[in-house]
C-alpha cells in the first residue's frame, strides 16, 4: 500500500485537481499501509511461532517510511521552487504585446488575439471557433517539454 | 490542460480565446495536441523573448536544465488590460476552469 501509494499519485490522481493539488488520497493510503504493516510486525514479533516476517516487515516499514519522506518533499517542497516573478505584469496594468508563432506556424499578435475574429486558417485548426469577436483572451503559461 | 479542452465551449460561449504558451517549438506542440486532443491555440516562444517580458521565467527549470516558463495564467480584456491574473507558488497547483470562468462571470468581462 505504501509502496502504491507515491506511484498512484503520478499515474493516477494526479490526472485530477481534486487528487493532485494536495494529495490526500496518497496520504490515505500511506495511512493503511502504515496500520497494516505495524500490526504485521507487532503479531510477527509477539508471536513468532504463529506468524513470519521479523526482517521483511522491518524492512519493508523501512522503504515505507523512506519513501512517505520522499513523497512528503517532492509534493510539498520540491514543486514549490518557482521564482517569485516579482515584475509580472499585474491587474490593472496592460499586458505586454506579443508576436509569436501557433502550432500551425501561423503568427499570432495578443492585439490579434484581442481584434480580429480569427487568426490563421481555421480548417487548419487555427484559433477555434472565432466567428465573432472576442471578449477577451485567457493566457495560460504552461512548464512545457510535453 | 485536459480541464481547459474539456471547459472549451464554456470559454467559446462567453467570447473568450484560451490561449497556451510554452517554449516548445511549433512542430513538438502540434504532435502534442494532436496526441492528446487539444485544441486551442499553442504558441511557441522558443527564446523566451515573451516569457521574459512577463517575468515568468523559470532559469533552468527544464528536465536537461533549459529555461522554461513557471506556471501562470493572465485574464485579459479586450482593451488589452489585465483583469485578473494567477500565480501559483506550486506547478503541481494550477488556475482550474471553473475557477476561471467564475471569474470571467464576475467581473463582467462579456460584452456581449
Amino acid at each position: 500500500m505504501a509502496l502504491f501509494s507515491p506511484i498512484s499519485y503520478f499515474v493516477l490522481f494526479y490526472r485530477w485537481p481534486l487528487t493532485r493539488d494536495f494529495p490526500w488520497a496518497n496520504y490515505l493510503l500511506f495511512a493503511i499501509g502504515g496500520v497494516l504493516i505495524s500490526s504485521g510486525i507487532r503479531r510477527a514479533f509477539r508471536q513468532p511461532d504463529l506468524y513470519r516476517g521479523k526482517i521483511a516487515g522491518t524492512v519493508l516499514a523501512s522503504i515505507s517510511l523512506l519513501l512517505l519522506g520522499l513523497f512528503v518533499y517532492v509534493t510539498g517542497f520540491a514543486t514549490k521552487e518557482l521564482p517569485a516573478s516579482k515584475g509580472a505584469p499585474g491587474v490593472g496594468t496592460k499586458a505586454p504585446d506579443f508576436s509569436l508563432t501557433d502550432e500551425y506556424g501561423n503568427t499570432v499578435t495578443l492585439s490579434s488575439l484581442l481584434t480580429t475574429a480569427g487568426v490563421g486558417d481555421p480548417s487548419q485548426g487555427s484559433i477555434l471557433g472565432a466567428t465573432t469577436p472576442p471578449n477577451g483572451v485567457i493566457l495560460i503559461f504552461y512548464r512545457g517539454y510535453w | 490542460m485536459r480541464g481547459f479542452e474539456q471547459r472549451l465551449n464554456d470559454f467559446a460561449s462567453r467570447g473568450i480565446r484560451v490561449v497556451a504558451i510554452s517554449v516548445d517549438p511549433p512542430a513538438v506542440t502540434r504532435a502534442h495536441c494532436q496526441k492528446r486532443g487539444y485544441t486551442y491555440t499553442f504558441l511557441s516562444d522558443p527564446s523566451a523573448e515573451v516569457i521574459r517580458r512577463y517575468d515568468l521565467l523559470h532559469a533552468a527549470g527544464g528536465p536537461g536544465g533549459q529555461d522554461i516558463s513557471r506556471p501562470a495564467e493572465f485574464l485579459i480584456d479586450l482593451a488589452g488590460v489585465i483583469r485578473w491574473v494567477n500565480l501559483t507558488d506550486d506547478i503541481r497547483v494550477r488556475a482550474r476552469p471553473d475557477q476561471v470562468l467564475h471569474v470571467i462571470d464576475q467581473i463582467g468581462l462579456i460584452q456581449h
